[in-house]
């Protein structure tokens, strides 16, 4: 997040901060520079490098390879699910902590982020134990012909315990910011609502529920541990796009890897640059209370 | 208490309440069942046995090696995005983002190929003797790899909000650089630099997508918790993943509220608790 206050710090001061000398400055960028280079720039650059190794003609022969193709429909359509289902979660739950407020408010506000602190893994094992047939409902749902584990339902049951915050958690500071005046005054007004919170709220909040929305799907798309767990990972049938990698990782097919991570790479940086436009769009987020990240 | 004019309490409390019970509640409570059913006497021969306390153990060395990496690289990082203005400040700052936006099995992949022995990095590891991949040190390395952002995100705000006016006292005062950055900026830092390496920890110990790749995977040696809680369900072993997915559990939690007094203490002393 680029914070608008690092050039206040600049103008004011009246001695040369610490830190600021030019030697010390050149050297602490320089390491950082290398260790960047090192850590975040060179695994990029080898994905695209790999992916490319063999030409862009194999490339697209390891795009277009029907397992790849279905693991790409099977990402998108569990996206094209669970993100809409997440949004509307997300403004239903910031809506309630933030216009009202009731006993257990803070409590239900740690259950919303509860899922960032849980590894994917025990969450695609705890699903298990709901729909699978040693589950909780698993003999219930199989007499009733119903298949959820090891199928698209499972797949996006469990993309959305892991991304259930990312939605509300951007929606939460900045509306407990906003207050409760406007709504309070459209609905004196006489709006009702629905229509109160299309077009008072909403459009307050119109670029924190993209920039969730879009953190959301990049999650949803690369989740590997809890649906990895949940999917089975039955070969052309319940096999995601991450999970493709590894399949085809593990068939030696390093090209075909690298040409899929490639698909799930221009995602992510796609991604990154929504969010620093969106960022720049909408002042308001950037100001919204300092906060630890999570993913 | 509830006293507002705004209508619709009920329909998003119901919403709200509803996702978060079959989405969220259910499978846990559904875990922690089974568990339960296990009975202690079993639960802790599983825990106990040696495969899983070396498992315990990997995972959680190599998470506190990766937890210390990023603390002295985060804070670098940090630091620089927030007190430094130079060329390409708003890619380094964009780049930081690229570990939580990028998959998981993206990471492993690349960093197996990097740090492989015939990897741009593993071949001159390779010739001094060190080996990344396939060794523990590639599990440090993967979790430092995703959890990274943690640190920097939750101490650049609070170096960026660092007032000038400390500073300057210190410098009329007699100090140099080195004892006001010890004495006056790190402490103040301190809170939410803790915060921070205690997300980044807990990120690590549950790592799984990026790990398995370039782990190598063996059993007393290379193996993660979450790795064998997997391996138990493909087992058949439902008792055996019970057991070890609850203690991950409950593991997550000691972290949580570790974190949460940690980021309680943070607020509390930049003075902005308010909550």
């Amino acid at each position: 997040m680029s914070h608008p206050t690092s050039e206040r710090a600049h103008t004011e001061w009246m001695v040369t901060p610490v830190g600021a000398g030019p030697v010390t400055r050149r050297v602490v960028l320089g390491i950082v520079a290398i260790l960047t280079l090192l850590f975040l720039i060179a695994p990029l650059a080898l994905i695209f490098s790999s992916a490319l190794s063999q030409g862009i003609g194999t490339f697209f022969n390891s795009l277009t390879e029907p397992g790849t193709q279905h693991a790409i429909f099977l990402t998108v359509v569990t996206a094209l699910i669970a993100v809409p289902i997440n949004i509307v979660f997300g403004l239903a739950a910031a809506w309630t902590v933030t216009k009202f407020t009731f006993p257990g408010r803070t409590l239900l506000i740690s259950l919303i982020e509860l899922p960032y602190s849980i590894s994917p893994i025990v969450a695609g094992v705890a699903y298990i134990f709901v729909y699978g047939s040693q589950g909780l409902f698993g003999p219930l749902i199989e007499a009733m012909g119903i298949k959820v584990m090891f199928a698209l339902p499972a797949i996006v049951l469990a993309s959305m315990f892991v991304t259930a915050p990312f939605v509300a958690r951007e929606l939460i500071p900045l509306m407990q910011v906003q207050g409760t005046d406007e709504e309070e005054a459209a609905v004196t007004l006489g709006a009702s609502g629905f229509a109160t919170f299309l077009r008072v709220t909403l459009p307050n909040v119109r670029w924190a529920v993209l920039y969730g929305a879009i953190l959301c799907n990049a999650r949803v798309m690369g989740e590997f541990g809890a649906v990895s767990v949940v999917s089975g990972n039955i070969r052309g049938q319940t096999t995601t796009l991450p999970l493709q990698i590894e399949l085809l990782y593990q068939d030696y097919n390093v090209a075909g890897a690298f040409a899929a991570a490639t698909v799930l790479t221009a995602v992510a940086l796609l991604t990154i640059v929504i969010k620093v436009l969106l960022e720049r769009l909408s002042p308001d987020h950037a100001q919204a209370p300092a906060r630890p990240p999570g993913h | 208490m509830r006293r507002s004019v705004i209508p619709g309490f009920g329909l998003s409390l119901g919403i709200t309440l509803f996702y978060l019970g079959a989405i969220v509640l259910l499978p846990l409570c559904a875990l922690i069942l089974k568990a339960s059913d296990v009975g202690l006497a079993q639960l802790w021969t599983i825990l106990s046995s040696p495969r899983t306390l070396s498992a315990i153990r990997v995972t959680v060395t190599m998470a506190l090696a990766a937890t210390a990496f990023n603390a002295i690289y985060g804070l670098l990082l940090a630091w620089v995005l927030a007190r430094y203005e130079f060329p390409g400040k708003r890619v380094l700052d964009a780049l930081v983002d690229v570990p939580f936006a990028l998959p998981t099995a993206v990471a492993g992949l690349a960093l197996t190929a990097l740090f492989s022995k015939k990897g741009w990095f593993g071949a001159p590891l390779d010739a001094l003797g060190i080996q990344v991949a396939y060794a523990p040190l590639g599990i440090a390395i993967a979790m430092a790899f995703t959890s990274i952002p943690f640190v920097v995100r939750t101490v650049q705000p609070v170096i960026e909000d660092l007032g000038s006016d400390v500073e300057e006292a210190g410098r009329s005062l007699g100090a140099n650089d080195l004892q006001i950055l010890w004495r006056v900026i790190f402490p103040a830092i301190f809170p939410a630099f803790l915060a921070g390496c205690s997300l980044s920890f807990a990120r690590s110990l549950g790592e799984f997508g990026a790990v398995i790749f370039i782990a190598g995977n063996q059993p007393m040696k290379t193996e993660i918790v979450a790795l064998l809680t997997y391996i138990r369900l493909e087992e058949y072993n439902y008792q055996a993943a019970a057991a070890i997915a609850v203690a991950m559990l409950a593991m997550a939690f000691a972290m949580l509220i570790v974190t949460n007094a940690v980021q309680a203490w943070n607020l509390r002393y930049l003075g902005r608790g308010d909550a």
